[in-house]
């Protein structure tokens, strides 16, 4: 299908590959027929197809002829206006800046809470928690299955106890702070809730975020505990909560990332998330609660990766879809469900083993297009990131590259920059069509949990990441310094983490059985468990759990019990 | 070969296209999927009575699983399995995991080719 472009004469030059339906202007066509041609005969182009990360092709050219369609005032409209294209405020970064909220964890809750000290002290604004292995699985430290995966990936949080040393000196009703947890996340965020009474922070005004976003753990990341009904039903009890009691925290971060990580192209990523969004809505719906009472307070959550313009375009696309579906599928009336927020992650897997310093740019390049594509909320990875959590020297440059981005660039000093751009839009309208394709095709099968349970997502994405791998392998796709520009260099100095923390975990955990009333802990975990065969929003009677000294572990395992396991059928 | 994923992450994504390349390279292969503990892993590989095991390990904990395997295969009597594994190990820890007896680390940025030739060549390669 691709041409080649050898040039050898000087008549027409073939046709662009990723050309539809346009119609050049006659002006247009003479620069064709004349400039560009005679370019063409001189050199041909490097390759025979440009195309973005994802495989999605892209012209030499854009220009008047690709928005024929496209009207300015309806498409792009304006900030903090529907549909959102340019951004959900009218004044966007020159009001506000994004949240740099750096994602830390690891070791013990000392330890962390070191971190979490350190990155605000160097002028982040926002905490975002890594918890381990262990806790993301619902396991306590001592739990047989936590052997050698204690503080490795994340703190280690296995009782209230914990979670009161992780936020030791860090005000909460000050803060916001933006917590990973997925399966556990209701106790994690009951400990949270109840680290902040002892603090005398009201929960009204408490603002953070739970990832709590189920759905994308069996499509991606894979950290389910519970089959998917009963963790659903789980999400919509926290999100019943917030409405009651944290108006103004987000029950979820609807993710993309993850999604991205596992090797989507970013039209996958794209419509998996917002579709994973729709699912919830309608969930949440289904549980009797009013759109516009409880979508305010979804949130979202993307990857940033490497090629620019798709991500920026990925944005924009994303506030389109959302505040359309809202509209037309939901009656919603309230500007506050239509305005799609997010956070975001610049990407771990682009990140390389090879010349880490390397990463300092991709990461900088990457925040850039999270910045101009209109992100809330901003984490950029740091150097290290291919070999192991990261040091405060690695965590420091990623901080420090939000705040170049922020004061030294210029690209906060007006809203949406490349809105009107021919390439930016167009490639908006490509990546929101292809979102849709991708929306209703899990419509017709029914739904998000339904196309999950026949592992569609899954394969899609499963053949995404190969189909790149081929590209890599055969450097269709370069990676600087891992298939192309390869040298030798010395090993970097990286985080150690050793079974001390371990060690350390059993000790309070052994202490805080000793110490606390275990019939009090058995009668609440009983009470758990008889509400959980029930319809009763498990929130409270997790919180009393967590109250009284329950562990994660305990109080997943009574869910457990009730829940069952979930263990998914494997598509390679 | 057996393809597995050890301990509690459930990051796949390097284990799904190690399977399917070695498969698409003519062998035969078999993935264990996640949370495997080093016993199920022993039993499967004898089970199935391969030849390699791949372990995809990207969550630290590769210092504890390692050489638990290694012991499990030595009680049952699989010396001649070659144990390889990919994914986040510290060059620091290389040495460790080579001494215990696993023949072949590979980092972030290997080929799949790499895989299928270093397999291939093992007999050669057996230090």
């Amino acid at each position: 299908m691709a041409q080649q472009d050898k040039g050898t004469t000087q008549t027409a030059p073939p046709p662009d590959t990723a050309a539809s339906g346009r119609k050049p202007s006659p002006r247009e066509r003479q620069w064709e027929e004349k400039t560009l041609a005679a370019t063409l005969a001189k050199s041909p182009q490097r390759m025979q197809e440009f195309t973005t990360l994802s495989g999605h092709p892209i012209r030499r050219l854009y220009t008047q002829a690709d928005l024929a369609e496209w009207d300015a005032e309806r498409d792009l409209s304006y900030p903090g206006e529907p549909p959102y294209t340019r951004g959900i405020h009218a004044t966007m970064h020159r009001g506000r800046l994004w949240t740099m909220r750096q994602f830390a964890g690891f070791g013990t809750a000392e330890d962390t809470n070191q971190r979490f000290r350190y990155l605000l002290s160097q002028g982040q604004t926002g905490l975002s928690t890594a918890f381990d292995l262990p806790t993301l699985m619902g396991y306590d430290s001592d739990h047989a299955l936590s052997e050698g995966e204690v503080g490795k990936c994340g703190v280690a949080i296995s009782s209230l106890a914990d979670m009161e040393v992780l936020f030791d000196k860090i005000p909460l009703g000050d803060v916001t702070t933006s917590m990973t947890i997925n399966s556990p996340a209701a106790v994690i965020w009951a400990m949270y809730l109840a680290v902040a009474k002892k603090q005398c922070a009201g929960w009204k005004k408490l603002s953070g975020t739970i990832q709590n976003d189920i759905l994308k753990e069996y499509i991606a990341q894979k950290e389910y505990i519970y089959p998917p009904e009963p963790s659903m039903r789980l999400v919509i009890d926290t999100f019943e909560f917030g409405v009651k009691n944290t108006p103004k925290f987000n029950t979820i971060s609807i993710s993309g990332y993850h999604i991205r990580e596992a090797g989507s192209t970013a039209i996958q990523e794209l419509a998996f998330t917002l579709r994973d969004g729709l699912e919830y809505v309608e969930w949440g719906m289904r549980r009797g609660m009013d759109v516009d009472a409880f979508v305010p307070q979804l949130s979202f959550f993307f990857n940033a990766h490497s090629d620019f313009f798709e991500e920026i375009a990925k944005y924009r696309a994303a506030r389109r879809i959302w505040h359309k579906a809202m509209v037309e599928r939901y009656k919603s009336k309230n500007p506050r469900t239509w305005a799609l927020r997010f956070h975001t992650q610049t990407a771990g897997c682009s990140l390389t083993a090879q010349q880490p310093y390397n990463n300092v740019v991709r990461t900088a390049l990457q925040a850039l297009a999270a910045v101009l594509g209109g992100t809330q909320s901003l984490h950029t990875n740091s150097l290290d990131e291919a070999w192991a959590l990261p040091t405060e020297f690695a965590a420091t440059i990623a901080l420090r590259t939000q705040q170049i981005i922020a004061h030294e660039t210029g690209a906060t000093n007006t809203v949406d920059p490349l809105g009107g751009s021919y390439f930016v839009e167009t490639l908006t309208n490509e990546v929101e069509r292809g979102a849709w394709d991708y929306i209703e095709r899990i419509d017709a099968m029914g739904g998000m949990v339904a196309a999950i349970e026949r592992g569609y997502p899954q394969r899609e994405i499963a053949e995404a990441s190969y189909r790149y791998q081929l590209a890599l392998d055969k450097k269709e796709k370069i990676m600087v310094g891992v298939n192309d520009f390869v040298s030798k260099e010395k090993p970097l100095e990286i985080l150690q983490i050793d079974e001390t923390v371990a060690h350390r975990q059993a000790e309070r955990l052994s202490k805080l059985r000793a110490e606390r009333s275990n019939d009090e802990v058995q009668r609440r975990l009983s009470a758990l468990r008889t509400a959980a065969t029930g319809k009763d929003n498990l929130m409270p009677f997790i919180y009393d759990a967590v109250k009284a000294y329950a562990t994660l572990g305990e109080i997943c395992d009574a869910m457990r019990d009730v829940f069952g396991t979930y263990e998914e059928v494997a598509i390679t | 070969m057996l393809i597995a994923k050890p301990g509690l992450d459930g990051h796949d994504r390097g284990a799904k296209i190690i399977a399917r390349a070695l498969r698409d390279a003519g062998m035969e292969v078999i993935y264990t999927g996640l949370r495997q503990t080093p016993e199920m892993i022993a039993s499967a590989a004898l089970q199935e009575d391969v030849d390699v095991i791949g372990l995809s390990i990207l969550s630290g904990a590769h210092k504890t699983i390692c050489p638990q395997l290694m012991g499990l295969l030595r009680e049952k009597g699989m010396t001649d399995v070659t144990v390889l594994v990919g994914g986040i190990i510290p060059e620091a820890d290389i040495p460790e995991l080579k001494k215990a007896g696993i023949a072949g680390i590979f980092p972030p940025g290997t080929s799949t080719q790499d895989i299928v030739t270093f397999i291939q060549n093992r007999d050669a390669t057996a230090s």
